[in-house]
């Protein structure tokens, strides 16, 4: 069976405490798994502020997976994320070759959370003042 | 002063647009990076356009659709005041 790389990124609401945001991040890697998904990465943002607030919260807990599977699983994940009310908000991306590589190189740290912006700042600023 | 009429010095406004994605070789715009997004919204939170940023037509939509995904996410805002 052809196989597509998907990326969900999903808010947890901020109420929960250390064990219970585990529990929830252990449940969907499970609802993944169980339904033949391969997790290849995954990150813990930790709780971060929200440019808006989302059901009265300005904070959330903010998760990424990064899994191949088939096309239906990610129907059963955003089923499973519907109903639960702990997800404020989630977001499923199908990576294309491009941001397949970005992803394996920010994985990999190449490209860091802390080194992504940096590096790129530097270049487009580079070639501004290349041209100025 | 004279009548005639003297060539105006325009050297620091015609500068020329380029696409700094393509200048750049960067291929794939990320959501998640909403400090790299910011340099495209005004301070509103709104998107510049193309005429402003200079992009390509091909990163101009990515960049856009990067910019609403990320507003979803709640790491950019749909509206705001002063961002910068």
């Amino acid at each position: 069976m052809f196989q597509n790389q998907y990326e969900t990124v999903f808010i947890l609401t901020p109420v929960l405490s250390e064990a219970q945001i585990k529990e929830a991040v252990e449940k969907f890697k499970k609802t993944l798994t169980d339904n033949g998904a391969e997790v290849v990465h995954e990150e813990h943002w930790g709780l971060r502020k929200l440019a808006y607030t989302i059901q009265h919260k300005n904070t959330g807990y903010y998760q990424l997976f990064q899994y191949s599977a088939d096309a239906k699983i990610v129907a059963t994940l955003e089923t499973d994320f519907k109903r639960d009310e702990r997800v404020m908000r989630y977001l499923t991306t199908k990576l294309d070759k491009y941001s397949l590589d970005y992803s394996q190189r920010r994985s990999k740290g190449l490209i860091g959370k802390k080194n992504v912006e940096p590096a790129k700042a530097d270049k487009a600023e580079a070639t501004t003042e290349e041209n100025a | 002063m004279s009548l005639v009429n003297d060539p105006v010095d325009r050297k620091d406004t015609a500068r020329k647009k380029y696409c700094r994605f393509k200048k750049a070789g960067i291929k794939f715009v990320d959501y998640k990076d909403a400090n790299f997004l910011l340099k495209f919204v005004n301070e509103q939170g709104k998107i510049l356009p193309r005429r402003l940023t200079g992009n390509s037509l091909k990163f101009q939509r990515k960049v856009s659709v990067a910019i609403k995904r990320a507003r979803h996410l709640a790491l950019l805002p749909f509206v705001a005041d002063g961002l910068k």
